[in-house]
């Protein structure tokens, strides 16, 4: 992308998108030794400025000029560059285009100023976006690909990474006193320190409103992730309306009213695509599917009071063909659906109790020689899952509990960490193995505390765990859970913005970003502009914003 | 004083009794389009009542949002045609009736036949908002008090100034938020804001105290007031710093005279609440000229007797304008002499078990009111309005008389880290626990049968449009839709 300056001689306006290889040096602007481990009890942070203004998160390398360019609304304008293998066919880029002028200029008085004549060579007026692929297919989903960053930049993230960019470019336009809008001259190398960035929104336990969804893509976008890993159903209620099997939702929903039909589900993956995030469904199993019995008769394992059934059931039943037919039919549908390489299977806390208790399973268990281990059990229906996903030409994710019960998997799983005792030995243990790997455990945002417990979050170093460089390769990101227990459309948004954005920043930028009084300084800033662009973040400390959050 | 005697009957002839009601269905009322509130002949007030002129619209429309009930025998046909409500205490009473009706899936309104009798345990009922740590824009105070009606509060404290921020635009020292709000423009409280407020809570049957907290916290008001605050020393010289109010010069009761004359106008409530919480000594020490009054005081170095010593003539500030006084309980803590009417707030909580204090406070005579183990601010992961609600306030070791000087308990949102964003679920339903526990009787502790209804009363709030956050797991029939 490239800015334009008017009349004269152009200015140099240079958001740059390039090959790891090609990064300008980090400037040293931000390079200060890494905190000691932050306590909460410290004294509050003083709020200052920081020098890359309000820049979340902060770009890889970044120089601000200090010679400022105006931009008048009435004349700027976000087009296609010349060359670019883009054009106004380009949907994706049609509506960034016209978004981030909203969120430009959106929120000020603009339209009653008089017409100005600017001096030349003072006034932005264009950004120039230029794709440089051929492969400029602009309705594509965003996917994660191989761990060559620089063919993963160009090749497959290029237009999430365009959209990111105008992100960046947003956040660079200020007003001064008397309400011009103004940039600096400014250099940025950017690109995503992590692949996979991603947010956990659990609508089981709580079911979330469409509109709760997709303002949170809107803040996902603002703080540059580009996973939305949507843990759609589970033990309390199945909210997915699957048109295979309709009964699913129509008995395991808490309601008619609490169901995310195919259109819905539809226009969420349109909506993070328009925003350049993925959308990864979860549907976990064995265990966690309490509300899939409702709706899919003998699904569930039966269990067992010693000799009668005791009126309940428990994880999946392993035993039967049919649940075997039922999961093909169900994951053929699901990967229709949902167009992401990936699906992430659950396969977290399977409690086996109920397996044990049951004639069935314990004769089965004789049959298969598994004797009294039933994590081999475990396994059995975890391969079987495995390979009716695989068969679908999908990647899949898993919880660490699979990996940890040695149930045997493709070397292409994912594997992800979220125990949060011993998750540093638990990433070298599954990269030890060979496994890439998303981190989870120190990032369970529904677990609240009193005070500023983002900085506990923006302390966390992904890498730092006991390994060789090739097992921290295997790394592919983190997700921010918010768990539903105690979580809804009323109080979601506050509970996650911004604390997730300092999950975000940790897992864009680089490694030594780690000043909490600069990162402190930005994000009070960004959480404002979050506010004017609608997103209902909480305070991080004493203070304010002008304007305060307007909604509602 | 004490509050009245609220009963509320709603049944024709049927008598006050404490026995379980009746649970039967009376007839399908009110059917929207015919069913009004109307002042009975006996009444001894009728039409231009503004307080119940104004709640009969306002609960006419909340009745609307009735949620479901388990229907009981099923629709009786006759039914009586009027309903007679005695309510001696609004508008708790229409509160009341407005939970007793529930829809059924037709969407007709019933009601069954109830005999309520019904008064609060305690006189005082309060929550406190923080107006200063985040400015709090006037629809989210205005909300606040329609929740508070909705749970029976009958006082909002308001913490309006504090150090951060100076939002209370004063008449008489407009320099005081034009340079110690955060934007003197957006983020300050007119007086035509303050009088909303105060209006809009009296219709809702909540007083309205006021809190301006001196000789600390209150580092705003220094910009907008010279020679208020005490000027900090480094050495022998000035340090920049200010500390809490200067209590050795004439010039500070002068102002402290003229500000508490427009204070005690402006809010009509016979209390006002003074703060005197947290006065750091340090400032006050370094100050040569403070010590030399401490000198020509014979106060040694005892910073406490300072304290006092501003305090007292500050409470003879305020009592000269006929007004009684609320104070934090460090001011009673510390020996200052105050008058017997003064209400004790009882908050700190590490500072030995607040049960002690209580104890001390009501020995000593004074009222008490009780907020140490309800500090919503402090949020933890998991139902932690079990704790609040299962807090005893009469539980400490006194006379009868002593647990009759407890008038009640406030619960306290402080601003560190709450404004527009996430108050209201920050709030409710977890300000509820404390609700009940100062409204019903003191046996009303059941926690199984509490979650029950608090859950079911949090599906009401989101359907009157309250974004209340969930207790646990589970859904509302609406879920709160009004982004």
């Amino acid at each position: 992308m490239q800015g334009q300056r008017g009349a004269m001689e152009p200015a140099r306006l240079f958001l740059g998108i390039l090959c790891a290889s090609a990064a300008l040096a980090a400037s040293s602007l931000h390079q200060r030794p890494p905190q000691p481990e932050f306590l909460l009890q410290e004294p509050e942070l003083e709020l200052g400025e920081s020098p890359s203004g309000s820049l979340w998160p902060l770009p890889r390398s970044l120089r601000i000029l200090p010679r400022q360019l105006q931009l008048a609304p009435a004349r700027f304008q976000l087009v296609h560059g010349p060359g670019s293998t883009a054009g106004p066919g380009c949907g994706l880029l049609q509506d960034a285009f016209r978004r981030y002028y909203e969120y430009i200029f959106g929120y000020s008085k603009w339209q009653n100023q008089g017409q100005r004549p600017l001096p030349a060579g003072t006034e932005l007026l264009q950004l120039q976006v230029i794709i440089g692929s051929k492969d400029s297919e602009c309705d594509n989903y965003p996917n994660i690909t191989s761990n060559e960053a620089c063919e993963y930049l160009i090749w497959y993230e290029l237009f999430s990474l365009i959209l990111l960019g105008l992100e960046t470019f947003s956040q660079l336009v200020y007003e001064d006193d008397y309400g011009t809008f103004l940039i600096n001259e400014s250099e940025i190398t950017d690109y995503p320190r992590f692949a996979h960035r991603g947010i956990l929104l659990d609508t089981s336990r709580h079911f979330l409103p469409l509109k709760s969804i997709l303002t949170n893509l809107d803040a996902m976008a603002f703080n540059k992730f580009n996973v939305l890993h949507w843990h759609v159903v589970d033990d309390h209620s199945f909210p997915y309306q699957s048109v295979t099997f309709p009964e699913l939702s129509g008995k395991g929903s808490y309601s008619y009213d609490h169901v995310y039909t195919p259109t819905d589900v539809h226009l969420v993956i349109d909506y993070a695509r328009l925003r350049g995030i993925r959308v990864i469904p979860e549907f976990d199993s064995p265990g966690h599917t309490q509300s899939w019995g409702k709706g899919q008769k003998d699904l569930l394992t039966p269990c067992f009071n010693g000799e009668h059934w005791s009126g309940s059931y428990g994880p999946v039943n392993p035993i039967l063909n049919t649940t075997y037919h039922f999961m093909t039919d169900l994951f053929k549908e699901i990967s229709g659906v949902f167009p992401d390489a990936y699906i992430h299977l659950g396969g977290d806390e399977v409690d086996f109790t109920c397996w044990k208790s049951n004639p069935d399973v314990t004769e089965f268990m004789k049959q298969q020689g598994f004797g009294i281990d039933y994590a081999k059990l475990e396994s059995y229906y975890i391969q079987k899952i495995l390979d009716i996903v695989s068969s679908a030409n999908k990647g899949y994710i898993v919880w660490q509990e699979v990996f940890d019960k040695g149930v045997k998997i493709k070397p292409d799983t994912i594997v992800e960490v979220w125990i949060s005792s011993l998750y540093t030995t638990e990433l070298s243990r599954v990269t030890g193995a060979g496994f890439t790997t998303i981190l989870a455990a120190p990032w369970y945002l529904d677990y609240i505390s009193y005070g500023q417990d983002w900085k506990k979050y923006y302390s966390i170093e992904p890498l730092n765990f006991p390994g060789c460089e090739k097992q921290k390769k295997l790394v592919i990101g983190g997700e921010a859970c918010l768990w539903g227990e105690f979580v809804d459309a009323t109080n979601l948004t506050p509970r996650l913005w911004p604390r997730a954005s300092a999950v975000g920043e940790r897992l864009w930028s680089s490694e030594n970003v780690t000043n909490i009084q600069d990162a402190y300084n930005r994000l009070v800033k960004h959480r404002c502009r979050m506010l004017r662009r609608g997103i209902a973040a909480e305070p991080l400390f004493v203070g304010y914003c002008d304007p305060e959050y307007r909604g509602r | 004083g004490p509050g009245p005697t609220a009963c509320l009957s709603v049944g024709s002839a049927s008598a006050f009794s404490r026995t379980a009601p009746p649970y039967q269905l009376l007839h399908s009322a009110p059917r929207p389009g015919r069913f009004r509130f109307g002042y009975a002949r006996s009444s001894a007030v009728g039409p231009g009542c503004a307080v119940l002129d104004q709640a009969f619209a306002r609960y006419w429309r909340l009745l609307r949002y009735a949620g479901p009930r388990a229907p009981g025998e099923g629709p009786e046909a006759a039914g009586a045609p009027w309903i007679y409500l005695t309510v001696c205490l609004l508008p708790a009473g229409l509160e009341t009736f407005s939970q007793l009706i529930w829809r059924d899936e037709d969407g007709t309104f019933y009601l069954n036949k109830t005999d309520i009798v019904d008064f609060p345990r305690f006189a005082h009922r309060g929550l406190l908002l923080d107006t200063s740590r985040h400015y709090l824009p006037l629809r989210a105070i205005l909300e606040t008090l329609d929740v508070m009606a909705y749970n029976k509060f009958n006082v909002f404290h308001w913490h309006i100034v504090d150090d951060p921020s100076f939002p209370y635009e004063s008449a008489a020292f407009p320099e005081l938020s034009r340079k110690g709000a955060y934007n003197p423009a957006t983020h300050v409280y007119t007086l035509n804001d303050v009088k909303l407020v105060i209006e809009y809570a009296r219709l809702r049957g909540i007083r309205v105290i006021s809190e301006f907290d001196t000789p600390g916290h209150t580092l705003s008001w220094g910009p907008g007031a010279p020679g208020l605050l005490t000027p900090c020393y480094a050495g022998s010289i000035p340090s920049g710093a200010y500390g809490p109010v200067n209590p050795i010069l004439n010039t500070t009761y002068q102002f402290m005279t003229e500000l508490f004359r427009e204070v005690s106008t402006v809010f009509p409530d016979f209390y006002l609440h003074l703060g005197g919480d947290e006065v750091d000594f340090t400032c006050w020490r370094s100050n040569p000229k403070i010590q030399a009054f401490m000198q020509w005081m014979g106060f040694g170095q005892d910073y406490a007797k300072l304290e006092s010593f501003y305090i007292q003539r500050l409470l003879n500030i305020v009592s000269s304008y006929g007004k009684g006084y609320v104070v934090w309980q460090e001011v009673f803590d510390n020996g200052v002499k105050v008058k017997p009417d003064t209400i004790i707030h009882v908050w700190r909580e590490n500072a030995g078990p607040y049960q002690q204090e209580v104890a001390r406070v009501t020995k000593a005579g004074y009222r008490a009111l009780l907020s140490a183990p309800w500090y919503l601010n402090r949020i933890s992961y998991g139902q932690d309005w079990q704790a609040a609600y299962q807090v005893e306030p009469l539980e400490f070791e006194g006379s009868p008389e002593q647990k009759a000087l407890v008038i009640g308990g406030e619960a306290c949102m402080w601003g560190e880290f709450v404004d527009v964003t996430n108050l209201t679920p920050r709030l409710w339903p977890r300000a509820g626990a404390i609700a009940e526990r100062l409204w019903s009787n003191k046996t009303v502790r059941d926690l199984q049968d509490a979650y029950i209804r608090l859950a079911d009363f949090r599906c009401t709030l989101l359907r009157r449009g309250i974004p209340a956050q969930p207790l646990f797991t589970g859904y509302c029939d609406a879920e709160y839709s009004g982004f």
